[in-house]
């Protein structure tokens, strides 16, 4: 690791480190405390999960699409989760896919959203990815496709529990599946190691197609490979909370903002840092202080929202 | 005819029209000519009212720009722009048609019909009029708008650079016309003209800006001399003759073309002091 | 040839209002006069597929004014932030004068639909001239912030319930007599905009060509807010927000006729009726007896002829 970026991410590591502490302890009663601490440290877990799969997920997709505005999110992929979810129940219902482990099932959508990933995505940033605008608007209408296809699919399956998808299409921090966390967490590591492993060639990626190419880069192999683990990530997060929009902007801003360096072995840690940072700090703040347990995903979403509109009113976005 | 009197304008800080004093004569070919910046398409968008009057009074034929409705306007001048591409997808017939709104206000009758027949013939645009604008040639546009312009049927018709992309042939037919709608149908043209020899070949009436002033006014075999277009432009210019009006030759460095000289950098640079 | 479109989308709607009259989940025999089949008829049948023409036919002029107001192909009502607006307003009535009457609310929700549609127009205003795709993409990112606003005003105020029917991908399913009447006033506002045609046809070949013919940009731009916001705050509260109509039908009508709004409007009318009531047809038979609701039908109809639109090679040809 560079050297220049160590008391950047030692902070960052303080920090969450604090923040979580309070998280932890804060207005601790006398009474249950082992029950208090574990359900404290589930949520604790899945926040800095999610923060940092965001953080990761999206500083990956912005070095594959050459562009410092596009998250996975805007481009519909936490929208294809969701469809794919429906989907599996839906086309794999009769085989008993429903009455698999939660694991298991988890790890079998998480695949099918890599591959899935790479395939879609590859194809639109292969084609279109000059125009960034209309990449951008092609994104934000796939998901509106998927997720009405969703909607679709669930109302099919079963006229009267379509309320099943319509509860993963809003983003909640306070209520994290905790039966997925272990495989969750694994997938995560897993998506982390590779990314670390690729980031040398990750920086030649960022150069552009052309002179990653000129450099022998084997570069539509590697964008591809990029794809899905961002597909992983973002399934890890989607399946965790919901699909967070505007979230990852924020966070891949930031850390490109004070990274010391633009080498991946250093933007990833940070980034990841930063997003789990960001989240165990609102949910204390909203949940412990405020005591509004719903309110942090609508005020990272609009902060979110506002950053963007920031973005293209000052023509960045083009 | 159309009266400005102490027409000033500014943008920001910068002074884009000083106190100007003008009348423009009807019945003519009026062209302003002059260097980029020279204030020329500012004063005709204030004259059309596109921008807002800062300082000063325009009077065209009577009316006062200030106090008189801009439908009623609509009757006295037509304006065509700077066009950008337009996103309607409309036909030629209905473009030029729209040119008789200011008459009608949706209802058109049969004298309405007529004046759009007759603008798209005098445009040459009939075999045209029920193709979309977005399906034909940049130039044959540029003939739908300003047929629209002339459908409008008013005795003044202000043009703002409308020979902005058009090829020589295309300029020089649209100039032809331009002195034909005068000498044919009385009405007034006023245009801002950037190549000194259309204004030349075409022109009644030359006004010469510079800096936001007027530098010359007049027949062109007046204005358009070597003494007032060398200041003008800052540049050596000669001017010949052919066909009994003013030729204005520019394209080359003629009296030293041997002898080591300053750049045109320095020569406009000395300019602005 | 020139009645051609209007009078073949005629035909079509037609055959469409019949079917809609004969389908759902009681079976009826439009035939008979019996009391039952005039139960249903006049009490539900025939009020969904008024409702259905009415906001169809709305939307997609409404769609028609938008577009030529902010002069980009790409915009719909319901991608302007305006919809969103319109449930702020009602959701901030509901709050702060539980008691108003329906007109007041009505009133409410369309001023902040007004609101809301003047904040995008000032946005647009903003932007980069040249970049046509940024324009729906700020109009999203705006429906998107004002959307999540809403979400979060309800949840404190534990009101999700009732926002849900606004914000959630709307359905006719609901619509019996007494129930859908306010659309009449959106029908009405779609009406003005069909006399404005001329006006509106001119606002979009640019603010100079207006003035030059004599027509104050600035009236026509508020006539078109009026009748966009209108024609949404009733939508949205009767039935719920009703994606893409609004966007791909004055798409589709232009690319074949072109837009000479006064001979388009009406056909871009029949259209958008026509596109909603077969979308609803399709939701009631697909999984009868239960429904499947149309904004969910058209979502998916919808983006995959915006996809098209936004791929197809340009009309130069």
């Amino acid at each position: 690791m560079a050297r220049s970026a160590r008391p950047l991410i030692a902070a960052l590591l303080a920090l969450l480190a604090a923040v979580s502490l309070v998280w932890m302890v804060q207005g601790i009663g006398g009474g249950n405390r082992s029950f208090i601490l574990q359900l404290r440290g589930t949520k604790l877990a899945g926040l800095v999960l999610v923060g940092a799969a965001v953080g990761t997920a999206t500083v990956l997709f912005q070095t594959v699409a050459a562009n410092r505005v596009l998250t996975p999110s805007i481009m519909g992929f936490d929208a294809l989760y969701v469809l794919l979810q429906t989907a599996l129940v839906a086309g794999l219902g009769m085989a008993g896919f429903a009455g698999l482990p939660a694991g298991a099932k988890f790890l079998a959508e998480v695949a099918a959203m890599s591959v899935l990933s790479a395939a879609l995505f590859g194809t639109l940033l292969g084609r279109g990815a000059r125009d960034i605008p209309r990449t951008i608007l092609t994104g934000v209408i796939l998901g509106v496709l998927f997720r009405s296809l969703s909607t679709f699919l669930a109302r099919v399956m079963d006229p009267n529990a379509f309320a099943v998808v319509q509860s993963v299409s809003v983003a909640s921090f306070g209520s994290i599946d905790a039966a997925l966390l272990p495989m969750a967490g694994l997938i995560m590591a897993a998506c982390l190691g590779v990314a670390m492993r690729l980031s040398a060639r990750l920086d030649v990626l960022a150069l552009g197609r052309d002179a990653a190419l000129s450099l022998g880069l084997p570069f539509d192999r590697l964008v591809l490979a990029t794809l899905g683990l961002v597909g992983m990530l973002v399934a890890v997060s989607t399946a965790l909370v919901g699909p967070v929009a505007f979230f990852g902007l924020l966070v891949a801003g930031l850390a490109h903002r004070l990274s010391p360096s633009s080498r991946h072995e250093v933007l990833l840690p940070v980034a990841g840092l930063i997003g789990a940072l960001f989240l165990v700090a609102g949910q204390t703040l909203f949940e412990r202080l405020m005591g509004q347990t719903g309110t942090l995903s609508v005020v990272v979403e609009f902060a979110g929202g506002l950053f963007f509109l920031f973005l293209l009113l000052k023509g960045r976005i083009r | 005819m159309i009266r400005v009197t102490g027409l000033s304008h500014r943008i920001g800080a910068s002074t884009i029209l000083h106190d100007l004093d003008l009348t423009l004569p009807r019945g003519k070919l009026v062209a302003l000519i002059g260097p980029n910046g020279a204030g020329k398409s500012t004063l005709l968008r204030l004259i059309a009212r596109l921008e807002p009057l800062q300082q000063g009074r325009i009077q065209i034929d009577g009316l006062d720009l200030a106090t008189t409705p801009s439908a009623r306007l609509a009757l006295a001048m037509a304006v065509m722009g700077q066009q950008a591409r337009i996103a309607s997808r409309l036909r030629v017939g209905e473009l030029v048609g729209f040119g008789r709104w200011p008459h009608h206000h949706g209802r058109p009758r049969a004298a309405d019909h007529q004046a759009v027949d007759q603008a798209l013939d005098a445009f040459g645009l009939t075999p045209l009029r029920h193709r979309f604008l977005d399906e034909i040639s940049g130039g044959q546009a540029q003939r739908a708008h300003l047929a629209m312009t002339f459908a409008q049927g008013t005795d003044w018709l202000l043009l703002d650079e409308p020979l902005n992309n058009l090829d020589m042939a295309h300029a020089r037919a649209l100039m032809a016309r331009l002195a034909d709608l005068v000498r044919g149908s009385g009405r007034s043209v006023v245009t801002v003209i950037h190549e000194v020899n259309y204004a030349a070949a075409w022109a009644d009436h030359v006004v010469a800006m510079k800096d936001g002033r007027i530098v010359a006014e007049g027949a062109p075999a007046t204005v358009l001399t070597e003494p007032v277009l060398s200041a003008l432009y800052d540049t050596p210019i000669e001017v010949a003759r052919h066909d009994g009006r003013p030729l204005v030759l520019h394209h080359h460095r003629h009296d030293d073309l041997d002898a080591p000289c300053p750049g045109p950098a320095t020569e406009t640079r000395l300019a602005l002091h | 040839m020139k009645a051609r479109p209007l009078v073949l989308s005629g035909l079509v709607l037609s055959a469409l209002i019949l079917a809609s009259l004969g389908v759902g989940a009681a079976s009826i025999d439009l035939g008979g006069s019996d009391p039952w089949t005039m139960l249903v008829l006049m009490q539900s049948r025939l009020p969904r597929t008024l409702a259905l023409l009415l906001t169809g036919a709305a939307l997609a002029v409404a769609g028609v004014v938008i577009q030529s107001l902010v002069r980009n192909r790409f915009v719909g009502p319901d991608t302007a932030g305006t919809g969103e607006s319109a449930a702020l307003g009602l959701l901030a009535v509901t709050l702060l004068a539980p008691a108003a009457p329906i007109w007041v609310r009505m009133i409410a929700a369309s001023l902040a639909a007004m609101a809301g549609t003047a904040l995008f127009l000032a946005i647009v205003r903003r932007l980069p001239a040249r970049e046509v795709m940024l324009v729906p993409i700020a109009g999203l990112i705006l429906s998107g912030i004002v959307g999540g606003v809403v979400t979060w005003i309800a949840w404190e105020a534990d009101l999700l319930q009732f926002v849900a029917t606004w914000l959630m991908s709307g359905e006719f399913s609901g619509v019996i007599a007494g129930r859908y009447e306010l659309l009449w006033v959106a029908g009405l506002a779609a009406l003005l905009a069909w006399f404005a045609a001329d006006r509106f046809a001119i606002l979009s070949l640019g603010d100079e060509v207006a003035t030059g013919l004599g027509l104050s940009s600035r009236g026509v731009m508020r006539l078109g807010m009026v009748v966009v916001s209108v024609v949404s705050a009733l939508v949205v509260v009767t039935v719920g927000m009703i994606p893409f109509i609004g966007l791909v039908v004055p798409n589709i009508v232009a690319r074949i006729m072109g837009d000479n709004l006064r001979a388009s409007i009406p056909v871009v009318a029949a259209g958008g009726a026509g596109l909603l009531l077969a979308c609803d047809l399709l939701g009631r038979v697909l999984r009868h007896p239960y429904e499947i609701p149309v904004g969910t039908i058209l979502g998916i109809v919808g983006s995959v002829v915006f996809l098209w639109l936004l791929y197809r090679p340009a009309s130069h040809g």
